[in-house]
């Protein structure tokens, strides 16, 4: 990938001290993102803060709920102990999707308009180092700061919900049984790279237009795919279009697990139906393309 | 004629000459940026290149660099710069603007991205460069002044062992202290006779004594090139006495302005024993002469820069036709 970048200098230098350390563009210009966009983890942070807030100004009275609950029908109980957790993973895989579409629709927008990037092309690292350095934060970066943080809130939320049950003198068991936080950080891993890669085309979409754009990116983004919609609806009083935009958006779900409606289990994995969906292969196809397209606009465009 | 282009273009390339351009074009739209340029730079040369805004001076830059794909032939460090541009910016660096520093970075982390990235950056030397200012590793960039985030781009470049480093405007809306004080260490702590700088500028007076070679653009074309040495012999400026106006007038000055009621006249090629008898004779600043190339009424000029290339004048048009 950056062979060319990374290979030492053997000619022309004869300062051993330029060859000492080895040189990893595509390392320091994620580090580089990661520095300059800190919202890539302040934001889930601070919705996993308000999670556990509104969490815990949900247990109080708890313990009574949960005598009620343990009482009835167990699907039932299961459902009312594992719904905020799941509410937690479903909130900051949200906020990871809203990060990255943002990140992405300013990262080569932003060099532009502040002109830097003008110092940035004044060193030796390619576009393409560069494009594929920006893809990771969505792709790779994100899904991994996003599980961190989930497990971490999830384990904050058990173990308060235990001390609270034990205080009461009551048995945190039920929380351990019905949320099984090993098999669900492995479910939510196996969900994440699910919906990163089906994602992965709107990410290079987004990439594409902060490329492009000279102004308006989030506009120039979504207000084109809007107006297919509604130009189909008029004219045909048909929605393939939207449709399509929804299975973009939500169709990794239906592929990834199959819900069996009123089950005790959690959702089964299938990834062999998701591997085999015509809508992930052709959305990464699609995504190669919007960041191939990105790289060479920004070979071409300089500062705005 | 294309042949003896070929072998020309051949021989340039045995000499390494570090840019080599033939008939460099670029068009936006209708607006012509480049009409047909041709330089040769040799190592160890400071080349200024003065021209008015708009008169090309940027877009040829930014084609030495690779940022923008022109016509004709162009080889830096032997290198196309367009098609390889990433090796490129491994031997060359460069000063686009003031203040294209990320506003958000924080200085330590500058110096470890470019010590991350960069083959021939030393940061050791960028750190003793910045251990001479104010500046603090844990400030950002964007609570620095103007002249201080020019320091540190200067400490960064000047730590990056490029065999050509180009700098466009390099010291705009800096005060005089950081000008003096830029071209200074550029000079004191940087340039040696393996290096190439291309620069830049509007304030001439102030590169006047750092080049070495001097070029003026005006709508895309060259008017005027020559060595400083050259500068120095060729050009004299003349206050002349009004009892030797007419006299003055009669060598055939390249410029006439009035100074204090008395009348400057520069020449160019005419003896300094002949023009002292005339008045105080003095040696012309490079703004003197840029005015004077720029007046409307000194189409002379021109075809004496390129009697001194050793050209023939239509030579451009010679070539335009060989395409």
């Amino acid at each position: 990938m950056n062979s060319s970048e990374t290979m030492s200098e053997t000619a022309g230098v004869s300062d051993p001290g330029y060859r000492s350390a080895t040189r990893q563009p595509f390392y320091w210009s994620v580090r580089r993102e990661l520095w300059e966009n800190r919202s890539i983890y302040v934001a889930p942070i601070i919705v996993a803060i308000v999670v556990l807030f509104g969490f815990l100004v949900s247990t109080i009275g708890l313990p009574e709920r949960r005598r009620a609950i343990l009482l009835g029908d167990p699907v039932k109980a299961r459902a009312a102990i594992e719904a905020p957790y799941d509410m937690a993973a479903i909130m900051l895989i949200l906020t990871a999707f809203i990060v990255g579409v943002f990140y992405c629709l300013d990262a080569l927008y932003g060099e532009r308009r502040d002109r830097s990037i003008l110092f940035w092309k004044s060193l030796p690292v390619s576009d393409r180092t560069t494009l594929l350095s920006k893809a990771t934060i969505p792709l790779v970066i994100l899904p991994l700061v996003i599980f961190a943080i989930v497990v971490a809130t999830q384990l904050v939320m058990m173990l308060w919900t235990s001390l609270l049950l034990i205080s009461h003198g009551m048995s945190p068991a039920s929380t351990w049984e019905y949320v099984p936080l090993f098999r669900n950080s492995f479910i939510l891993l196996y969900g994440l790279v699910a919906i990163a890669l089906w994602h992965a085309p709107i990410y290079g979409w987004a990439l594409l237009i902060s490329g492009w754009a000279r102004r308006a990116t989030f506009l120039w983004a979504v207000v084109p795919f809007l107006a297919i919609g509604f130009f189909e609806k008029i004219t045909f009083g048909t929605s393939h279009f939207a449709s399509m935009m929804k299975d973009r958006l939500m169709g990794f779900a239906p592929k990834a697990f199959s819900f069996e409606m009123h089950s005790v289990a959690s959702p089964q994995l299938t990834p062999g139906a998701y591997l085999s969906s015509p809508g992930l292969w052709l959305g990464l196809v699609v995504a190669v393309v919007f960041i191939a397209v990105a790289i060479r606009l920004r070979r071409y465009r300089g500062p705005l | 004629m294309l042949q003896q282009r070929a072998a020309r273009h051949r021989e340039n390339v045995n000499a390494m000459a570090t840019i080599e351009a033939r008939d460099l074009r670029k068009t936006f739209g209708t607006t012509v940026a480049l009409d047909g340029i041709d330089l040769h730079v040799e190592e160890g040369r400071i080349l200024g290149i003065i021209g008015p805004n708009g008169a090309g001076k940027t877009t040829a830059l930014n084609a030495i660099l690779g940022l923008t794909s022109y016509q004709g032939e162009l080889k830096v460090l032997g290198r196309d710069p367009w098609t390889n541009r990433d090796e490129l910016m491994r031997d060359v660096s460069f000063i686009a603007d003031v203040a294209v520093l990320p506003r958000w970075i924080r200085v330590s982390q500058l110096l470890d991205y470019v010590a991350g990235v960069h083959p021939r950056f030393d940061r050791a030397k960028a750190e003793s460069f910045l251990s001479r200012t104010t500046i603090k590793r844990t400030s950002k960039v964007r609570e620095l002044s103007k002249g201080m985030v020019a320091q540190l781009h200067l400490a960064i470049v000047m730590a990056i062992d490029a065999r050509l480093l180009v700098l466009d405007e390099p010291t705009l809306g800096l005060d005089i202290l950081y000008r003096k004080q830029f071209y200074d260490s550029l000079l004191n702590d940087y340039f040696d006779r393996s290096r190439t700088i291309i620069v830049t500028t509007h304030q001439v007076e102030e590169v006047q004594d750092v080049l070495t070679d001097l070029m003026f653009i005006n709508r895309g074309r060259i008017v005027l090139e020559c060595s400083m040495e050259e500068f120095d012999s060729r050009y004299l400026e003349v206050m002349v006495n009004p009892e030797h106006l007419a006299a003055a007038r009669g060598l055939n000055p390249l410029h006439e302005r009035a100074v204090f009621g008395r009348n400057v006249l520069l020449f160019d090629g005419v003896g300094h024993d002949q023009l002292e008898r005339l008045g105080e004779v003095r040696r012309p600043s490079i703004a003197d002469l840029f005015v004077a190339v720029m007046s409307p009424h000194s189409q002379n000029v021109s075809v004496s820069a390129s009697r001194q290339r050793g050209e023939p004048a239509g030579q451009a048009d010679q070539v335009g036709a060989a395409k």
